[in-house]
């Protein structure tokens, strides 16, 4: 690991000025990919802002239709929530599924979403329940903010704050997972909200996706046969050692399909 | 640079002043000296290097010592009664051929603690799945999963 300049941030607008004030710093929140990518030496950062000690950041607030998660909330906090649970339990689950034990007791939503990892599970329930992105600047509309392989519409001193998602009618989550790293090879996040159906997929594309025909086939009827026979094009989806494009397209029908059955 | 940190280590205040870029791993092995906690693999797989921070199980080798100020950290060595008595989890790990090597036990044991603390009661399916974050390459894990779950009953009285 290249040696770093170390800030503890004590708020948010601390952490945005200490960010601002370097040349070029990152964000640590969990850690789970940074610091490996530090320890890898693919990460350089000249200073590292570190939210941990970032109270206001934490924390899960239901009211009324919709429920709010802190971007430095972790993925155990998560999937343990009583209100998660209750209100949203494809999100619970999802979260559940991250890595093992110990990396979901480090790890957080803000942080997974800002990393934008192709195989990332969260970026797809984001992207399914139609969330809203809260940082220190303004809103951002789930659609809206996952723009490419690890890019995002994050300006370089925004920081995320928190995750609002209104309540869908019903959601699902199912993935095919890599078993060493527990990564999505495949996932897909369906789910019916007030606007209509969404059904997002994460793992498959270099960014995650929405797929229209699927979600027109739930819109009509919300059941697994119809999006049984919906497939979606290999081309320019990944391919790697551990799945072929053509495999990783399959999957997104099995997986829409297994998600749709799972919704509750 | 340098960055003053204060943590509690298995009930001992610790204060100590670290470059940024020091794992807490190397931390707890090289300046604290404690080296029940192993490194395995070095990339946050193997789960050798799993402690408690605040009661949470976490790989410490996939985090800054700096991360940790102000925490309470208990590793391997702070589990055992004062005058030696082994945890019911060290104890069951022996009793029911947890280990071989012993290369991954530590943090196999702190994994198993952490799992009782969330499932007290956990199912042989619970305990496989719950140790998902930790390799071992000797046993074949069916020693170490009865062990876990000999351990919790025993925690549990």
């Amino acid at each position: 690991m290249y040696e770093f300049n170390y800030h503890k941030a004590s708020s948010v607008a601390d952490a945005a000025a200490k960010l601002a004030a370097a040349s070029d710093a990152k964000l640590l929140a969990g850690g789970q990919t940074l610091i490996a990518a530090l320890k890898l030496r693919l990460s350089s950062p000249s200073d590292i802002v570190d939210l941990r000690g970032v109270a206001e950041l934490r924390g899960i607030r239901k009211d009324g239709g919709s429920i709010s998660i802190g971007a430095m909330t972790t993925h155990a906090e998560v999937a343990a929530s009583k209100d998660v649970l209750q209100a949203v339990p494809a999100l619970a689950n999802l979260a559940a599924s991250i890595g093992d034990p110990m990396v979901r007791n480090m790890g957080t939503l803000g942080g997974s979403i800002a990393n934008n990892d192709p195989a990332a599970d969260y970026p797809a329930g984001v992207l399914g329940l139609d969330a809203t992105l809260h940082t220190n600047k303004r809103k951002i509309a789930a659609d809206d903010f996952f723009t490419g392989m690890y890019e995002t519409a994050l300006q370089p001193s925004e920081i995320i704050t928190s995750i609002s998602f209104a309540l869908p009618k019903r959601a699902g989550y199912a993935k095919f997972k890599n078993p060493a790293s527990r990564y999505a090879i495949v996932g897909v996040f369906v789910a019916e909200t007030a606007k209509g159906v969404r059904v997002a997929v994460t793992g498959a594309g270099p960014c995650v996706f929405r797929v229209a025909e699927m979600e027109k086939a739930l819109g009509s009827k919300f059941s697994a046969d119809a999006v049984a026979n919906i497939k979606v094009a290999a081309a320019g989806l990944n391919s790697d050692m551990h799945a072929s494009a053509e495999y990783r397209a399959h999957l997104v029908t099995v997986m829409a399909r297994r998600a749709v059955e799972a919704a509750t | 640079m340098l960055v003053k940190i204060k943590m509690t280590v298995n009930g001992k205040p610790v204060a100590a002043e670290v470059a940024p870029r020091v794992l807490l791993v190397d931390f707890i092995r090289d300046t604290l000296r404690l080296t029940g906690t192993h490194i395995g693999c070095d990339t946050a797989q193997c789960g050798a290097c799993t402690i408690h921070m605040n009661g949470n199980a976490v790989k410490c080798c996939n985090m800054l010592a700096v991360q940790a100020d102000g925490a309470d950290i208990v590793t391997i060595e702070g589990i055992a009664r004062p005058d030696g008595t082994m945890h019911p989890m060290q104890a069951a790990f022996r009793d029911h051929h947890g280990l071989q090597c012993g290369y991954c036990t530590p943090g196999m044991v702190m994994s198993a603690i952490d799992l009782v603390r969330r499932h007290p009661k956990p199912s042989e399916g619970q305990v496989r799945a719950e140790l998902d974050g930790n390799l071992c390459r000797c046993t074949g894990y069916h020693g170490i999963v009865k062990a876990v779950l000999a351990g919790a009953a025993t925690m549990k009285s």
